[in-house]
């Protein structure tokens, strides 16, 4: 029960996106499309897990004084590597991502998590946790590139179903932050009631 | 076992471990896709030369100097039975929005006008400058002659219509295009 929870707090209770209001550089950056935010919620998915799990591993070994700049550390490293083997092996991929893939190291909830729950707890539950933050994540991207592209483009997913530009202020930076507030409070609004 | 004390020593080792350690995972990571990297940059060039000029069974290889003589773009002259089909040439521009060059590939019939354009690199901010992939944006170019059509956004006066909301990506793209003609002319064009 406890791992579960582990796993789902990230959905909504603890979305990082909104509710702790965790890496708002990229959320608001990258969410012009949907695909794009998918894509970026599901690399730094990857990237948490692997760098929860590898905190988690060597908590003990590392003093306290120095374990932000470890921390930091191990995330670049897999961030790199992400990066590298991307580019190398499904080039098409990395076509759309390769972008936002050096992004996700200054995404703090990537650290927020290593520092907040990895750096306290077992291997196993930090990855649970990693995942289920990183999904939660990927969904609230997703969520926000949706309507964002819905309303500034005319099309989801990238299909199109209006002819030409629409509101082109919801692509243009002020629109995230016009639709970021409205989900933050329609969610706000169904913790409440829940 | 406890948490280890933060002394010097402890600190002092404890990073130099982890940075030593992270030196080596990505030196041996960069050592195995550096060779898959180049290929998959080189497989891409090689599409977007196949995507602007037509079907070609010989393909000549050489290197022009710039105008300004600053640097040099590279020319894919593409040969079909002997006789000319077009040339690609891949042009760049440094004006884009992000610091990161845009490539893109020019194809040329030998009457100097444009035959296709495809981009081979570029970093523009998703969802606006990337647009420049749009068949929208760079058909525009398809099947025009620069002598005639202006290689400049109608905001400076010229023939193309800019990306909406992404000016500055679309006068790279102008800009890079620019280059490869003057380039193309310089070296006697239809030669």
């Amino acid at each position: 029960m406890n791992q579960l929870a582990n796993f789902t707090k990230g959905f909504i209770r603890e979305n990082p996106v909104f509710v702790l209001l965790l890496g708002m550089c990229p959320t608001l950056g990258v969410t012009s499309t949907a695909v794009n935010g998918l894509g970026m919620g599901l690399a730094t998915t990857f990237v948490l897990v692997c760098s929860n799990i590898v905190v988690a591993l060597v908590k003990n070994q590392i003093p306290d004084k120095v374990r932000i700049p470890s921390f930091i550390v191990i995330i670049a490293s897999f961030v790199t590597i992400v990066e590298l083997s991307m580019q190398a092996f499904v080039p098409a991929l990395f076509e759309s991502l390769g972008l936002f893939i050096p992004l996700i190291v200054v995404n703090c909830i990537v650290l927020g998590r290593a520092e907040g729950f990895a750096s306290k707890n077992n291997v196993f539950s930090s990855a649970l946790d990693g995942l289920g933050m990183g999904l939660g994540f990927a969904m609230a991207l997703t969520i926000l590139g949706s309507v964002r592209e819905l309303f500034g483009n005319g099309s989801f997913f990238g299909m199109k179903f209006l002819e030409g530009d629409a509101i082109l202020i919801f692509i243009l930076p002020p629109g995230a932050f016009i639709v970021l507030g409205y989900l933050i409070a329609f969610i706000n609004k169904l913790r409440k009631t829940a | 076992m406890g948490k280890k004390e933060s002394s010097f020593k402890n600190m002092l080792i404890t990073l130099f471990v982890i940075t030593m350690l992270a030196a080596l995972a990505l030196g041996g990571v960069y050592n195995v896709t550096k060779e898959p990297i180049a290929l998959a940059k080189k497989a891409k060039a090689e599409a977007a030369i196949k995507a602007v000029i037509p079907e070609f069974d010989t393909i000549k290889v050489f290197k022009v100097a710039l105008e300004d003589g600053t640097d040099s773009l590279i020319f894919n002259q593409g040969y079909k039975n002997g006789e000319l089909v077009g040339t690609a040439i891949e042009s760049f521009s440094n004006n884009g929005y992000d610091p990161t060059q845009v490539r893109i590939m020019v194809g040329f019939s030998s009457d100097g006008d444009i035959l296709k354009t495809a981009v081979v690199q570029q970093k523009e901010t998703p969802g606006l400058g990337s647009k420049m992939n749009d068949p929208k944006f760079k058909d525009q170019f398809n099947g025009k002659n620069p002598n005639t059509f202006v290689l400049k956004v109608k905001k400076d006066g010229g023939s193309v219509d800019a990306i909406t909301a992404a000016t500055i990506s679309s006068r790279a793209f102008c800009d890079a295009v620019q280059k490869a003609h003057t380039t193309y002319l310089k070296d006697g064009g239809s030669k």
